[in-house]
Order: C-alpha cells, then sequence, then structure tokens
C-alpha cells in the first residue's frame, strides 16, 4: 500500500488514534521557538499538501494543532517549528532528540498549489508565519521551474527573531527567487530594512493578473497586508492566506476553529480572500 | 404490520420483556424535573414529562466518553472501548429524535466519527408523540418536530385506554411481535389516532411570528442586529444552554493519567461554546470575544450554519436552553426580536 492509503485508513477507521513518531532533530532556533525533524513509525511519509497541519500528540497534555514546515518533497521525515506559549508547547519543548510523539494527520487545505503552477508568486510573512510558508517555499524550490517569477518578504519583530536564518542566507543568495526582509526593530548588527512588512509591498514590481500573494502572519497583519495587495490590484481569489485557530480534533466536529459555519480545520486553514470577504465579522483577519 | 396496539395496563409486561432485549433506559421523575435513567423498576418509567434535564444525547454523545488509551513508554495506543452494547431509548418526544437525526448528519458527514456511529449501530428508538404542549418554552410547532417524522424504529401515540405503535423498522418490528398483547391495530384504533392528531392542530401552533424560511432570512441579514447585544448582555457564560441542547456536539478533549504518569485514557467531554476560552489560542488571540458574539454564534449554529450545510434547522424546539437560562433568555423572544426587526426594516 501507498503510505498515503495506509495514512487514510487510520483516518478513516481511527481518527482519534495517534501514529507513533519519533523525533530525529531537536533544536531550539531563537530563544522561543525550538525545530523538530520527525519520522514517522515504519519511516511513513506524511504525504501532506504544503500549508497542512498535524495534531501532534503528548500523553497527558492531550494534543496542539502545529503547522508542517517542511516540504513534501522533503521525503522520509517531516518538520515542525514550535513557540513555547502554553502548557502544551512548554512540555513539548523539553521534548529532545530520541523521544516520542504522536501524530495524526495531516489535516486541512494547503496551499492550492495545482492552481498556482504557472503564475508568479509573492509570499508576505509576518513574524511566525513563515513556518507554514516554508513549506510552500520549499516545495517551490524543489519544483523552481513549475513556477513564474518568486519574491519573498519576510518580517519580523527584530533581527534575533528570524526564523530559518541559514536557509533565508541561502534564498537570498539564490538568483531566481528575489528575497527581502524587514525588522520593526533593529539591533546594531542589523543592516536590512527597518519597518513594517507593508512597506515592503508597494517597491514589488508584478503583473497582479499573474500573480498569486501569499500571505501568512499574526492575525492583525492581515488586513494591512491584504489592503496593500488589493492595491496592487492582485485578484481577491488569488490572494491565499492561512489561518490560526483552536483545532482540537481536526475531524470538522469539536467547533473550536469554526469562523461562522466553516471549520478551519478541514475547509481551511488555508483560503483565498474571496473566501474571507464572506464572512461577516467573526473573522479578524478579513480586510476591512 | 405497519401499526399495532397495546393496552396501557400491559405497558408494564413490555417495559420488562424490553428490559430483557438490551439496556433499557426511560424517563423517570427527578424531584420537580425528568430525566432519563437506566430502567431498574418499570413503575418508575414516566411517559407524561416535559423535556428531561438533559437529552437522551448523554447516550449516544456521552459528556465524558473515552477516545483512546494510551501509554508513554513504549508508546502504545489502543481503542478505549472494545464492544458497545445494544440500548433502547423509551419514550423518546418527537423533538428529541429530531436532535438524534441532527447529530447523525453530523457526525455521518466524512470524516466520519467512529465512536458516534457505533453507539448508535446498537440504539433502538421508540418514540411517544406529545399530545400536549410542555409548557410555554417549547417551539416544536415552528420547527415541526411536534410531529413525528421519521428518525425511531418505533412510535406510540396515547389513545386513551390504549397506545398505536407505528413500526417503523425491523428492529422496531422485532420488539412488538409475537407478543399476544400486542396487537395489530383496528379500523377503530386508526380513526382514535386520526381524531388524536386533528385535536393536536388546535392545540400546537406555530410559536414564531414567521415561517421558517423567514427565519431564515432574517438570520440571514440580521448578523449586526442590536438583539445579540441585548442577548450578550444578559447571558452569563453558563454554558447551561449548549449542555442541555440536543444538536450541541461541541467537544474538548483531556488525558487522564494512572498514578505511574505513563499511562491513561484519553476522553471527549462536552464543551460549550459559550466558554470565554472556546475560541482562543496559544498566542493570546481570541477569535469570539463577548458574550453576545458568542451566543449569536449558537443561534446562527441552529437556524443558519446548519441550515446551509445540511438543509436542516438544528433547534429541535425543546425549550431546554430558554428553561435552563439563568438569565431568562428565551429562544422564542429571540427569534421573535429579530423577526420584528427585519418586518419594521422591510
Amino acid at each position: 500500500m501507498l503510505d498515503r492509503e495506509i495514512l487514510l485508513e487510520k483516518m478513516r477507521t481511527t481518527p482519534y488514534l495517534p501514529m507513533k513518531a519519533k523525533i530525529i532533530e531537536a533544536e531550539m532556533v531563537t530563544d522561543k521557538e525550538k525545530f523538530f525533524r520527525i519520522q514517522l513509525e515504519d519511516k511513513l511519509n506524511l504525504g501532506h499538501a504544503p500549508g497542512q497541519f498535524v495534531m501532534v500528540s503528548i500523553f497527558g497534555y492531550t494534543e496542539a494543532p502545529i503547522s508542517i514546515c517542511s516540504s513534501p518533497t522533503d521525503k522520509g521525515y517531516f518538520d515542525l517549528t514550535v513557540r513555547n506559549a502554553g502548557s502544551f508547547t512548554n512540555r513539548l519543548h523539553q521534548m529532545k532528540k530520541g523521544d516520542i510523539l504522536g501524530i495524526r494527520g495531516p489535516f486541512g487545505k494547503g496551499f492550492p498549489i495545482d492552481n498556482m503552477f504557472g503564475y508568479d508568486i509573492v509570499i508576505v510573512a509576518g513574524g511566525l508565519g513563515i513556518v507554514p510558508l516554508r513549506s510552500l517555499i520549499r516545495y517551490i524550490m524543489h519544483n523552481r521551474n513549475d513556477f513564474g517569477n518568486v519574491q519573498i518578504l519576510l518580517g519580523c519583530r527584530s533581527p534575533k527573531e528570524l526564523l530559518f536564518e541559514e536557509e533565508t542566507k541561502e534564498w537570498m543568495k539564490r538568483s531566481e527567487i528575489k528575497f527581502n526582509c524587514t525588522v520593526d526593530r533593529a539591533d546594531p548588527d542589523w543592516k536590512g530594512n527597518v519597518g513594517l512588512i507593508t512597506t515592503l509591498i508597494p517597491g514589488v514590481d508584478i503583473n497582479p493578473t499573474r500573480t498569486y500573494g501569499v500571505v501568512v502572519g499574526p492575525p492583525i497583519m492581515y488586513k494591512f497586508v491584504i489592503g496593500k495587495l488589493l492595491e496592487k490590484k492582485i485578484p481577491d481569489h488569488q490572494i491565499i492566506v492561512s489561518l490560526e485557530r483552536r483545532m482540537r480534533c481536526g475531524l470538522g466536529k469539536c467547533g473550536h476553529c469554526q469562523i461562522e459555519g466553516v471549520y478551519v480545520c478541514q475547509s481551511g486553514p488555508v483560503f483565498t480572500y474571496s473566501d474571507l470577504k464572506n464572512f461577516k465579522g467573526e473573522c479578524h483577519e478579513k480586510a476591512v | 404490520m405497519k401499526y399495532a396496539s397495546l393496552k396501557k395496563s400491559d405497558l408494564n409486561d413490555w417495559l420488562k420483556h424490553l428490559q430483557k432485549k438490551a439496556k433499557l433506559y426511560a424517563p423517570r421523575k427527578k424531584e420537580n424535573l425528568f430525566v432519563f435513567r437506566p430502567v431498574k423498576e418499570v413503575e418508575d418509567v414516566c411517559l407524561e414529562y416535559i423535556p428531561t434535564i438533559l437529552p437522551p444525547k448523554k447516550y449516544y454523545f456521552p459528556q465524558k466518553e473515552k477516545l483512546l488509551k494510551f501509554s508513554s513508554q513504549p508508546f502504545k495506543t489502543a481503542k478505549a472501548i472494545e464492544k458497545f452494547e445494544e440500548f433502547i431509548l423509551f419514550g423518546v418526544h418527537t423533538c428529541d429524535i429530531a436532535g438524534i437525526q441532527c447529530l447523525d448528519v453530523t457526525f455521518r458527514d466524512a470524516p466520519e466519527d467512529p465512536n458516534y456511529l457505533n453507539r448508535k449501530d446498537k440504539m433502538t428508538i421508540i418514540g411517544i408523540e406529545c399530545l400536549k404542549y410542555c409548557d410555554e418554552y417549547a417551539n416544536c410547532t415552528s420547527m415541526g418536530n411536534h410531529v413525528p417524522r421519521g428518525g425511531y424504529d418505533l412510535m406510540m401515540v396515547d389513545i386513551g385506554e390504549k397506545f398505536i405503535i407505528h413500526i417503523n423498522s425491523e428492529k422496531g418490528e422485532r420488539l412488538v411481535t409475537k407478543l399476544d398483547y400486542i396487537k395489530e391495530a383496528t379500523e377503530a384504533d386508526m380513526s382514535s389516532l386520526e381524531r388524536a392528531r386533528e385535536a393536536k392542530k388546535k392545540i400546537f401552533k406555530e410559536e414564531f411570528t414567521a415561517a421558517l424560511p423567514n427565519v431564515y432570512d432574517a438570520f440571514d441579514k440580521r448578523f449586526a442586529s442590536d438583539v445579540w447585544k441585548d442577548v450578550g448582555r444578559r447571558c452569563v457564560a453558563c454554558g447551561n444552554c449548549t449542555a442541555v441542547c440536543p444538536t450541541c456536539y461541541c467537544f474538548d478533549t483531556a488525558d487522564d493519567m494512572e498514578l505511574s504518569l505513563n499511562e491513561g485514557i484519553r476522553y471527549r467531554i462536552w464543551n460549550s461554546c459559550q466558554m470565554d476560552d472556546f475560541a482562543k489560542v496559544a498566542g493570546g488571540e481570541d477569535f469570539r470575544k463577548g458574550r453576545d458574539g458568542r451566543q449569536r454564534h449558537r443561534y446562527y449554529r441552529k437556524f443558519k450554519y446548519s441550515v446551509d450545510k445540511y438543509n436542516r434547522y438544528f433547534c429541535t424546539g425543546c425549550g431546554r436552553c430558554t428553561r435552563t437560562c439563568m438569565a431568562d433568555i428565551s429562544l422564542i423572544e429571540t427569534v421573535n426580536s429579530l423577526l420584528k426587526e427585519e418586518r419594521k426594516d422591510a
């Protein structure tokens, strides 16, 4: 059986049973974020779409939804990057190489990569938004000739919060990808841009109807960035976002992640701005 | 046989028969209210009752339900429930049967929920049709649930000396055949049934001031209505309304560890969208802040979202949320205020 079929069968028959998975790498990457490389039992490939998430299980601490930050083209393992922000993630941060976790998933709808084939891509990442976007960026890198021009705009509060430093340095060097980075507050060693992520957008040169804008960041960021992309005349259905919600079951049942009638864990976390526009008032990320 | 009859004096014999067939749950009195309980003495079963404190939901979607057994070292997981037992829900009102239908749709929707479906598989439903209102809080007529609309194995109607039993499934038929006290309904029985249904029409009147499609429209247009602010101001966020609702199914999960801290059980536990941390994420963002937004969400899940998704209203009209509300928030009043506002603007 294909790995994917095995996972789908598990999901169908025992959707609440986590699979055994081993941490094969673990490293603090900033003061608050830890990177994990994880291998499923029997070295099954997760076979996710970029932008999907998994439910990570630690017995005694229940579960938490975590974005997958590696591409499905990275075979034999998958990556997570987690901020220490609560009791579950605090426990997760204590785990190290060789420790065992439970994994359910992958869940949700990822980035519409097939629709994005042949288009130019502008990726806008704010803070932790780079984590789910890394899955897309790596996917694009591994399938570079499927896409047009690719630009990445990255913003975070200060240089020491910058994630995937080594990788971003490499992205900067690659000529077929334009990479631009800004911090809200610089430190003495910082030589790059200073200012909010929105300041980078007016400078990007795009053909709007041929461009997908992909935005992930903290809730407050969306309306401003989406506003700027709309000013650039990118059509609503080509503006893509990924939303953070409190998923508990991943199966579209438990209710925690709902925006109005939509279960984000099943219909999202990736949405287009056309989807977002239809929400009446419960979606903080919607541009006004 | 499509309709059978049972003399009231033989009811207890039948209950004893049912008790032997499967685990039997039925309504009984508890102080001045009613509850569904396992039947010990058939004499305790009470068929003249107003909706029980909790709907029979607790038997097919338990408050605290085992999801899995686990051990950390070595890492092991297993199904926590090996076998689900056959059970009969006896004397279920038509509103609560509508509630079961709602949850069926929800949990059958892919990805399916095996825990629910396994239980549902073992369930037999014997309903009883109401011939008068339970109290002023019910809105079953507007919801169309004051009359049976399928979803049961047997449906009883009290026609005085006897119950007429509508047989709606093979499972149900097996429970009424080969018993000398249950007979095929006669023509006279059937005309009594007809008369009972006619008499009902004079008693049950729509509780909302407009028909359901208009209610849907009002919800569609009145998301920003002041009605929600008013409801939010009164709400104390206790979550009673969702706990007693036959169609609320939101849950959370919790791990119970053994003393060894190695083995344990993962449960799912009823949760309520009225709790203030329900939609809050670890980073601190609360996506449904405010009791007004949370109450509105509850109402929309009954009158709008489920209609869009399943073409089904998730309000059964049982009236429990109003009956239990500590702040006297009335569902009928809320819906009618919305309709009134809509008419004023039209």
